[in-house]
């Protein structure tokens, strides 16, 4: 998919490849402006915007007061003079003061005047858990953004999908909410950039495989990836791996192209389930390939709960163990495995 | 330190004409006070052209409380008693200037020389913004309370950088002060230095809750010297004082001196929309009082005092309100074309599969109907 050559690609961090997207955005457009909290001077906390003030100046990469919906909101009134803001909310859960800005305005402008005002932002959000971060800090919140009609959602997961999404974001006349794994920031991959993968709206297959789909996106496609590869020492399962990467548009295609091929399908996302994005994906699953499937999609996420402190956030996290747990329940032997079943099915299964 | 009398207002907002129509007296203080913030009384043609903006303005207000009454609209805020807000803040503005403007500001947007039309798509019904804002330079009306403080700073900032001139003009209710953005726009515009001008238009109701519930503040005012924003109070209902310190709040702006608060003392004499009803927080004698501040009235009673307006003059220009309004009534009695599939044209810059599936499924329903 990436389109490297081997001698002069360099090992890569996805936040380097971030960077390096901001970078070359700024170099190439003197619209585009990079602002936040703490992204001028300092870097940001995760260093992504690292160098860009010392490069390119105060007056193109710089630090905003404290306000997340006055963030958002500075970025609507610059859309409308012509200019490409990228700002980054601090964490997740610091985006929810910025929420009315971003569901009435960001969302609806293009809408609501007919197409004359454009909203071609990127709003990037260091998402999800996985580091041992407090309260607050963790938040998959990718399922209130893909709510809402008028933004894109996209969330890579490798570093060459990190740079040539944002560059393709950055470069979309519609407001893109780039969703970032935190945990995923020091992973890295030989790349030779500028590098150009496949475009916003195409699913990835990661791996290939027959006997089931794994569909997922963002912080667990490195454990998607594990558990195919357990499953298929272990258990002989085949699986394939769909990183969706664009989460709006959704690529319903890739998705039951592989689903009618394996017949089975696990949908894995590291957000709480209830009304979620992998609802969602579950849902299209079956509306589009139910006679394909030997067995119910099933979903494996995170808790209904509040993301849980650091020390008990192994047992919130969807790991190896609930993937292939999950994937086991997948009737596999001509006796169909109901025991999950809450009804009368269900109960007799058990007995 | 800054000097921080520059950024309070004057004690007593700025006035130049009592109700009556009389020039208002000044003490030898508050005189050189007003000249050293550089207001004086506009000139009698740039007064009449705020009147006869006001005398159309309010007609066109008129027709569209009506054609509310008769089912054209599904909803109507006016803003008559704000006339001279409305007409002064607009006629004060240059080419190349922003307005950001609220549900509460149409008869701003005509006095604009915004189609009275387009100006009411909004609340016809048959679509959200009926105006090409990139055209008008004149932002959607912003129905979420305050957050367009935050987008006139961001835009009035992109003007800067564009560095052509021109500043941004953002109009705000009383209630809307409480709202957040309005404190993060103006954090946002003094930090930023950018060339914009808030107008709060404090018509002392917030749909029925009174000032006195939304604020400790001395006066709204006020709340400019906490962001470092110079700030001034005028008499709302005075068409004169409402120029003459708009002018100077945008020259400050267009200076490059960084944004200004301007704070409107004025009255919403209708009820907050067609479908509320002001009996139930208000009482008739304070709307008689108000009733007696009106500022067409006034700059009337001046203008026609100082020779500078005639009957016949005031016959025209009220024919021309006329005109306007049998304009629009007829234009707002043709039912509306719409079209369903256009709902799925403007979502994205190209819809997604799954919105040209539901076009699909729309298109097919619209055929059978
Ligand atoms: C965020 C938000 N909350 C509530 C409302 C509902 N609402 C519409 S107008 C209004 C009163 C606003 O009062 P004010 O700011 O004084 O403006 P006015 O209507 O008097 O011009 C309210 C509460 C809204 N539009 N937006
Ligand atoms: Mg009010």
């Amino acid at each position: 998919m990436t389109t490297q050559t081997q001698d002069r690609a360099t090992p890569t961090t996805y936040a380097q490849a971030l960077n390096a997207a901001l970078r070359d955005a700024l170099r190439e457009d003197e619209n585009v402006l990079v602002f936040g909290e703490d992204v001028g001077q300092l870097g940001g906390v995760f260093r992504i915007t690292d160098g860009l003030t010392r490069e390119f100046g105060e007056q193109r990469c710089f630090d905003t007061p404290l306000a997340e919906a006055g963030i958002a909101g500075f970025a609507v009134g610059l859309c409308t003079q012509g200019f490409r803001p990228v700002i980054e909310m601090q964490f997740d859960a610091f985006g929810y003061p910025a929420f009315e800005q971003v569901v009435s305005h960001v969302a609806k402008m293009r809408n609501r005047t007919r197409g004359a005002v454009t909203m071609p932002m990127v709003i990037r959000y260091p998402y999800a858990g996985g580091i041992g971060g407090v309260e607050h800090h963790c938040d998959s919140s990718e399922g209130y953004y893909v709510h809402t009609p008028g933004l894109h959602v996209v969330t890579p997961s490798t570093p060459a999908d990190a740079y040539s999404l944002l560059r393709e974001a950055i470069a979309s006349d519609d407001p893109v909410i780039f969703m970032e794994p935190k945990s995923l920031y020091w992973s890295k991959a030989e790349l030779e950039l500028p590098v150009r993968t496949e475009p916003i709206g195409r699913a990835a297959v990661r791996r290939e495989g027959s006997d089931v789909t794994l569909i997922t996106y963002g912080p667990q496609v490195p454990n998607a990836l594990k558990a195919a590869e357990v499953a298929a020492a272990e258990e002989d399962w085949r699986v394939e791996v769909v990183d969706l990467r664009s989460l709006v548009p959704f690529d319903d295609e890739t998705v039951a192209a592989s689903v009618h091929k394996t017949g089975r399908a696990v949908v894995l996302a590291e957000a709480q389930g209830f009304a979620g994005m992998g609802a969602e994906i579950a849902a299209r699953v079956s509306e589009r390939c139910f006679h394909s499937l030997a067995a119910p999609v099933l979903r494996v996420s995170g808790l209904d709960i509040p993301y849980p402190p650091p020390i008990l956030e192994h047992s919130y996290l969807p790991g190896v163990d609930r993937i292939l747990d999950t994937i086991a329940r997948l009737q596999w032997d001509d006796e169909p495995d109901l025991t999950f079943l809450d009804g009368p099915l269900g109960q007799e299964a058990h007995r | 330190m800054s000097d921080t009398s520059t950024l309070l207002p004057c004690e007593q907002p700025v006035r130049f004409l009592d109700p009556d129509g009389t020039a208002t007296p000044h003490d030898p203080q508050t005189g050189a006070q007003l000249e050293a913030r550089g207001y004086a009384i506009p000139s009698d043609d740039d007064l009449l052209a705020v009147w006869r903006g006001m005398v159309i303005g309010r007609r066109f207000d008129a027709q569209a409380t009506a054609l509310t009454k008769q089912g054209r609209l599904a909803v109507y805020p006016s803003s008559r008693g704000q006339d001279a807000c409305q007409v002064a803040s607009m006629l004060a503005l240059e080419e190349g200037d922003w307005v950001f403007p609220t549900y509460r500001d149409s008869m701003a947007l005509v006095t604009r020389g915004i189609d009275p039309v387009e100006v009411l798509t909004l609340l016809r019904g048959d679509w959200h913004c009926g105006y090409d804002p990139s055209v008008t330079l004149t932002a959607a009306q912003c129905t979420p309370l305050a957050t367009q403080a935050v987008h006139a700073a961001g835009a009035a900032d992109g003007l800067r950088r564009r560095g052509r001139g021109g500043i941004a003009l953002c109009l705000v209710g009383d209630g809307a002060t409480s709202e957040g953005d309005f404190h993060e726009g103006l954090n946002f515009a003094a930090v930023f230095g950018a060339p914009v001008v808030y107008l709060v238009q404090n018509n002392k109701y917030a749909i029925s809750v009174p000032l006195a519930k939304q604020t400790h503040a001395p006066s709204l005012a006020y709340k400019g010297i906490g962001y470092g924003v110079p700030s001034e109070q005028v008499d709302g209902n005075d068409p004169a004082a409402v120029l003459a310190v708009l002018r100077a709040a945008y020259r400050h702006a267009r200076e490059g001196r960084g944004p200004m608060l301007v704070e409107a003392h004025t009255y919403r004499m209708e009820a907050h929309t067609n479908a509320d009803d002001a009996t139930r927080y208000r009482t008739p004698d304070e709307v008689e009082e108000w009733a007696g501040q009106d500022p067409i009235v006034r700059l009337q009673a001046y203008l026609v005092g100082r020779g500078a307006l005639d009957e016949a003059r005031i016959e025209e220009v009220k024919a021309e309100a006329e005109a306007l309004a049998a304009d629009l009534r007829t234009r707002m009695n043709a039912e509306p074309v719409v079209d369903p599939l256009s709902l799925f044209e403007h979502v994205y810059a190209e819809p997604t599969p799954q919105l040209l599936e539901q076009a699909a499924m729309v298109r097919a329903e619209e055929a059978l109907r």
